[in-house]
């Protein structure tokens, strides 16, 4: 093979690695407001240029700008800031505890809160939300409750309500319209879509979301969801959250140099924006014009969230082996509990100290749930190990067939 | 009582349910306006409308993990993969989704899809229209795996699927949509209608899964199978004038190993036979589960007569496809056994 055919085989690869000194100062972030919000029902050939531009309610100081300035009170406002703040609580706690191996696997979400807490809050109840594992503001938004759904969940005891069947931070609730989620990539986002499409066939205006990340764009299942969503304008909204990286591959690697990802959706002919995800604001506008879109029988949406994932992909990454460990500091799009938290400030509905007693509370209200769930024990205590042994056989089909019910005999329990 | 195909029973079974029940919804390449490449949805669009029967993209992995979504938010959905050997695409959502769907989320969230597909040989399809993949399904937990041999089964078994709240695999014989068939290549397909199982009522009907039927009984030998094979072993029997008893499973899971058993203690000696590639296929399991059971009133080695470890060829197909003689030759190596 000659030299220059080997040179023909393009590997992307990330802006920085480790030694690097961090610059994203040729990112063209835009400005906050600047961008045009069409009306729903605008065909989605007439606004392709937002798959292009970046939609951005809050400036630097905290102001909200332009025609995406979502009409929200400042009770809700607050109530996401809290939701925001107890999910980096809950996941720096957990974190932690996964350090002094109290559990198998954590994943935190910070510097993502956005993604989740807003999207879900410009949603109605009954709508059905389709995660992955980095949406657990999502669950707090819909009112899980810390304790027995989620830290009992992720530890396995005896209150889990998946009955140990499941890796932790894989929670389900179908009460709160929170789907169960998978190890698979991206499987979820069809489901999401045929969910949608039973809704339609159903004659409800409870639309589906779903949330995937840049890398996962490569799996087929995401092709698949955009295909379907479009041939039966399926009332859904198809999220991607670009946060830079799949573990170690930088978002280049699905395709990220060449085009947004929002830009996928155009050629299905979907409308299309690129949101900036550390922004609550410019989340909740676009998750409501999706949202209206949806429900009024227009169809599907695809959302590209730019964010950046300020942590480790999981409690078995260290990403100082593969970017720089000063490169999240460098982000230009700042931090989502920040930049909310000035807004408040900036109109008068919040201030540094309210901000600072409400970390207070948080910090302390997880500290509690945590010790009620540490009193219970862990999985690398011999007797937890055989909590739920009943329930080994069970829910894997309605009823047990003959051959479980042997099995089952065979285990002796 | 009309006497039906199994195209026409399951087009029957299709309509039965679409009457009965608004939540059975049916979509798969091809299966709306035309009424499916075997014509098996044939009049339901139009009976029905285009929201309840209706064409999807070619993108198996599309139909099924839809299927799925719908099946959480209250639908029975009941798709079609055009062909068994097409299935693959779909293979993830299938295993990894639908199937462990209730396990996962502890019975929070259930997907009750139907998934549809013509499988198996004899009819010069080649190596891509000929599989029979029904291991790849037995072999995972949360999946129920239903193969019909006549028309009056194939409806029963199917609107048992359709209402049933587990996933269920539904494969049918292609070689046994128009009439039974002896294994022999030469001879022109013989109608359902001269058949007693060809005899299907128009109404709704179900027959249970999990059981297995003793299609003829008999003292000297048990020899279990499923699918095409079923009318082969049947007419090689005869053919032979050997006392077997055989043994149509109709379902493989959850298998009625009960009626295997029973049958095996009884005759001493079994075989199996089916059409599927030879290593690791159901027939395996179904010895293995016989070894459990019967070892002491067994009086010869179990015996299999399937497919070969090739790929299915479209020239050779005669040489491939388990006929006559080899399951004469298989069943009187037991019987030899004094």
């Amino acid at each position: 093979m000659s030299h220059s055919a080997e040179n023909k085989l393009h590997v992307p690869d990330a802006m920085f690695r480790p030694g690097d000194k961090p610059d994203f100062s040729h990112l063209d972030v835009g400005t906050a407001g600047a961008v045009k919000r069409p009306a729903v029902d605008t065909n989605p050939a007439e606004m392709r240029d937002l798959a292009y531009s970046l939609i951005r309610v809050m400036d630097d100081n905290g102001e909200a700008k332009g025609e995406w300035r979502p009409k929200i009170d400042a009770d809700e406002l607050r109530k996401g800031l809290r939701i925001m703040l107890l999910t980096r609580k809950y996941d720096e706690r957990m974190f932690r505890m996964q350090r002094q191996a109290k559990m198998s696997f954590y994943l935190k979400c910070t510097g993502e809160e956005a993604v989740a807490v807003a999207a879900t809050m410009a949603l109605d109840d009954k709508d059905m939300l389709f995660p992955t594992y980095r949406q657990q503001g999502a669950f707090l938004t819909r009112g899980a409750d810390l304790f027995s759904e989620m830290m009992c969940q992720v530890m396995n005891n005896e209150l889990d309500p998946m009955q140990g069947k499941q890796l932790p931070i894989k929670y389900s609730s179908a009460e709160k319209g929170f789907f169960s989620i998978s190890g698979p990539l991206t499987t979820h986002y069809p489901q999401a879509v045929g969910w949608a499409m039973a809704s339609a066939y159903k004659g409800e205006d409870h639309i589906a979301l779903a949330w995937t990340g840049d890398g996962s764009t490569a799996e087929g299942d995401f092709h698949y969801a955009l295909q379907f969503a479009a041939t039966y304008r399926a009332p859904c909204i198809l999220n991607i959250v670009n946060n830079q990286w799949a573990i170690s591959s930088p978002q280049t690697i699905a395709g990220g140099e060449n085009t947004t990802f929002a830009a996928r959706g155009i050629g299905y002919g979907l409308p299309a924006l690129r949101v900036d995800g550390n922004d609550f604001l410019a989340v909740y506008a676009a998750t409501q014009w999706a949202a209206e879109r949806a429900r009024a029988g227009l169809g599907a949406t695809v959302i590209e969230l730019y964010t950046y994932r300020v942590e480790g992909h999981s409690t078995s990454d260290d990403p100082t082996g593969y970017r720089p460990k000063d490169e999240p500091l460098h982000w230009p799009l700042g931090d989502p509990i920040e930049r909310l938290k000035d807004h408040l400030i900036s109109i008068g509905e919040w201030t540094q100290e309210q901000h600072e007693e409400l970390a207070t509370e948080l910090e302390t209200y997880v500290t509690e749930c945590w010790r009620k769930v540490d009193a219970m024990g862990n999985i690398n205590d011999p007797e937890m190990a055989h909590t739920h042994t009943a329930a080994l056989f069970e829910q894997v089909y309605k009823e047990m067939p003959p051959h479980l019910r042997k099995q089952r005999q065979m285990l002796g329990v | 009582m009309a006497k039906m195909n199994m195209i026409q029973a399951l087009n029957s079974a299709h309509d039965n349910l679409l009457a009965k029940d608004p939540s059975v919804i049916i979509y798969g390449e091809d299966v709306g306006y035309f009424g499916g490449v075997f014509r098996v949805t044939h009049g339901l669009q139009e009976k029905y409308g285009k929201q309840r029967v209706f064409d999807a993209p070619i993108s198996e992995g599309g139909i099924v993990s839809t299927a799925i979504g719908m099946g959480v938010n209250g639908l029975r959905p009941v798709v079609e993969i055009q062909f068994a050997d097409y299935i693959y695409p779909a293979y993830d959502q299938i295993v990894s989704e639908l199937a462990k769907l209730r396990y996962r989320s502890n019975g929070m969230f259930t997907a009750p899809v139907t998934i549809r597909s013509p499988c198996g040989g004899g009819i010069r399809g080649g190596q891509t229209h000929s599989q029979s993949p029904e291991a790849c399904f037995t072999h995972v937990p949360g999946l129920k795996v239903v193969m019909p041999s006549n028309p009056y089964d194939a409806k029963g078994l199917l609107v048992a699927s359709i209402e049933c709240d587990d996933p269920v695999i539904f494969l049918e014989p292609k070689r046994l949509y128009n009439g039974p068939f002896d294994g022999n290549p030469h001879q022109s397909a013989v109608s359902w209608g001269t058949h007693p199982k060809g005899e299907v009522p128009e109404d709704y009907y179900s027959l249970e899964l999990g059981k297995a039927e003793v299609i003829r009984a008999g003292a000297d030998v048990t020899i279990v199978t499923y699918g095409t094979m079923v009318h082969v072993v049947e007419a090689a029997v005869k053919k032979a004038g050997i006392d077997a008893e055989i043994i149509d499973i109709r379902t493989l899971v959850p298998l009625d190993i009960d009626t295997i058993a029973a049958s095996v203690n009884k005759t001493g000696r079994c075989v199996v036979v089916n059409e599927a590639t030879r290593t690791g296929s159901f027939a395996a399991e179904i010895m293995s589960q016989v070894q459990e059971e019967c070892f002491w009133r067994l009086e010869a080695p179990i015996q299999r007569v399937s497919g070969w470890d090739t790929p299915y060829p479209h020239a050779m197909e005669w040489d491939y496809f388990p006929g006559q003689d080899r399951i004469l030759e298989a069943i009187n190596k037991t019987l030899d056994v004094k």
